[in-house]
């Protein structure tokens, strides 16, 4: 894996470090969210909406963009953040999150949020339309790529697999797949809840480029993200990121591991404190 | 495991009587694997829904196909025979099918996506509640063998697909006739925007509303046959056996009028409530589908909303798993056959 240090890497870091602070400032206005996956996958939304993904802000619908597709739903807190920091939100509709008649509901839906393209929630779902998304534009000649999110826990899903052998059947080389492996899902850790490894060696089985990466480590993000891109075989691509819950804030990170971390009122403010003195660290 | 003593029951029955004498055993009935609800010379036409789709999609680049395993029995595969750069095989994936179609629908083109109706209706129900229905995107799923239109047993018997679907916003429903019906269904299925279901008949399909003068438009019931004892509220095949039953009794005196409802959602309660408020007539509702949650309740519920009050009378599935058997048998056996249904509302009349 290539970790060479990257210049434009100090940017991500930045931009990284206010996707965390929007989704924490979120997470603040409603007391609650699903904070600790926020923080974990800011980095690989950092790469995606700053290095990766083309698009245009103020025209979420342009054809020739990059599709970005959250089939975890519950992340939609940290998707916002990304969309904001993109421009694609305003910012002043960050204090709407999760409030009557906000464009940002708590579980993300295609019809509420510009620049959200799947309604997600439903677990298991994303990728089947991502595969749908990767031959619509195959059939369009289209040279967009579509980027698609799901969680360890969606690998429970008999559809997850569906996705995964008809991808690689159609050779969707238009496909990247990020799944986030904090090993942590409803009922507990990913991995005792219902084991998937190894799982990098069955994606490959199943015909798939795979790579694997500490998806907070930005060097190692950027890298797969450009080998992804770069792979000259006609396969979907898949990016597994280990990722720890609640990263950046380390309080959240040591609290005791939960799919929903329980933030008190207090403590927003002083999540973001942390934050602060890891950015000026 | 509990015993299932109605069906152990009919089992000894059936087996008894060829079982003595051994010598000279008469033929069993079997159970139908390729279903036809064809009667024995009755018109038909060749995969109606397969030759409408080709037809359609000369004019319309952006229609695709898409199946899980299903296209030659659900005659998609004359649409694949015919533009197989537009046709998608998702193998036997159910859910995979309606998530990629609602996909391809996101990116422009229009996808008709065929299977069996228990499978839709059942294993991919929430893809389609949320890549499809909530997402509102133009995907076209039509679905063979619904209701009782198979006598491999529940697994393939789709007796609850429109009570389900009915309760999916955003989705119309449509429940064809006959050949001609699913021809003109087609066209204006592609011409609605936003997801569609529709019941689908498969192989060589009844061909009936030619006799009537039939146009098929969306969302509106017609009445077919007035008549002034019963009015048969309709849709689907129970349609073509409405149709019968008003010859049928017309011998016995009994004057039987036909309103088809092809459109399940949304209902067309103006001419429902306009038909069923002529006084002296009982209301019946028959349909190829369970009592609960169809056609029936629906025209009850919509009966009760507008004040109209009728005799009413439903003939439907009962709210059990259905036999395995030949058609005919079960069509019998539940009362949705011709003479069945004959006997039913005679005995209602009294």
């Amino acid at each position: 894996m290539n970790t060479t240090p990257i210049g434009h890497n100090i940017t991500l870091a930045e931009r990284a470090y206010r996707i965390r602070r929007n989704a924490l400032l979120m997470g603040e206005v409603q007391g609650q969210g699903y904070i600790g996956q926020a923080l974990d996958i800011a980095d690989v939304l950092a790469v995606s909406y700053f290095h990766a993904m083309s698009y245009r802000p103020e025209d979420p619908d342009w054809e020739e963009r990059d599709r970005f597709m959250l089939s975890n739903g519950h992340y939609a807190i940290a998707l916002y953040a990304a969309l904001i920091e993109a421009g694609i939100v305003p910012q002043e509709e960050l204090e709407t999150y999760g409030s009557d008649d906000s464009r940002l509901p708590m579980s993300g839906m295609a019809s509420y949020t510009p620049g959200m393209e799947m309604s997600g929630g439903s677990l298991g779902l994303g990728l089947s339309l991502a595969v749908g998304r990767c031959l619509g534009l195959k059939r369009k000649g289209s040279a967009s790529t579509v980027y698609t999110l799901f969680s360890d826990g969606e690998l429970d899903e008999g559809s997850v697999w569906e996705a995964i052998m008809s991808a690689a059947h159609y050779k969707l080389d238009n496909l990247i797949a990020m799944v986030d492996v904090n090993n942590q899902q409803a009922d507990g850790p990913s991995t005792q809840v219902m084991a998937f490894e190894p799982l990098t060696d069955k994606l490959n089985a199943f015909g798939w480029f795979t790579q694997r990466i500490d998806g907070n480590d930005m060097d190692a993000v950027v890298a797969a993200f450009d080998a992804a891109k770069a792979h000259p075989e006609a396969k979907p691509r898949m990016i597994i990121c280990d990722t720890k819950m609640g990263k950046g804030v380390p309080f959240l990170e040591a609290r005791e591991k939960n799919h929903f971390i329980r933030v008190d009122a207090h403590e927003w403010r002083l999540a973001l404190d942390a934050l602060d003195a890891g950015r000026n660290a | 495991m509990a015993a299932r003593p109605r069906r152990a029951g009919r089992r000894e029955e059936c087996m008894s009587a060829p079982n003595t004498p051994a010598a000279g055993k008469p033929k069993l009935k079997t159970s139908a694997m390729i279903a036809s609800i064809a009667g024995e010379g009755q018109r038909t036409k060749p995969a109606p829904f397969g030759h409408a789709l080709v037809e359609l999609a000369r004019s319309r680049p952006e229609i695709v196909g898409m199946t899980a395993d299903l296209a030659k029995y659900t005659d998609l595969h004359i649409f694949a025979k015919e533009y197989p750069d537009r046709f998608y095989q998702m193998g036997m994936a159910e859910q995979l099918l309606m998530g990629a179609a609602s996909g391809m629908a996101h990116e422009g083109m229009m996808p008709f996506v065929t299977t069996y109706a228990v499978f839709a209706a059942r294993r991919a129900y929430d893809f389609i509640h949320q890549a499809i229905a909530e997402e509102n995107r133009n995907v076209k799923i039509a679905c063979a063998l619904p209701g009782l239109t198979s006598g491999y047993g529940p697994s393939h018997q789709a007796a609850e697909d429109l009570a389900l679907f009915r309760a999916m916003p955003n989705l119309t429903v449509i429940d064809p006739c006959d050949a001609l019906e699913i021809e003109q269904a087609v066209p204006a299925m592609a011409a609605h925007q936003g997801p569609v279901y529709m019941r689908l008949l498969r192989g060589s399909v009844p061909l009936v509303l030619d006799e009537y003068d039939y146009k098929f438009e969306l969302g509106k019931a017609k009445l077919l046959r007035d008549g002034n004892d019963v009015l048969v509220i309709s849709s689907g095949i129970m349609t073509m056996r409405a149709l019968e039953v008003a010859t049928a009794l017309a011998v016995d005196k009994v004057d039987v009028g036909v309103l088809h409802v092809p459109t399940i959602k949304p209902l067309d309660t103006t001419t429902i409530l306009r038909e069923a408020a002529k006084t002296g007539r009982l209301v019946v509702v028959a349909e190829n589908h369970t009592v609960i949650g169809g056609l029936g309740e629906a025209v009850a519920g919509a009966l009760l909303r507008g004040g109209v009050t009728p005799i009413f009378r439903q003939i439907g599935l009962p709210d059990e798993f259905l036999d395995a058997g030949a058609l005919p048998t079960l069509h019998d056996r539940y009362g949705i056959s011709t003479d069945a249904m004959s006997a039913t509302i005679k005995g209602w009349l009294g």
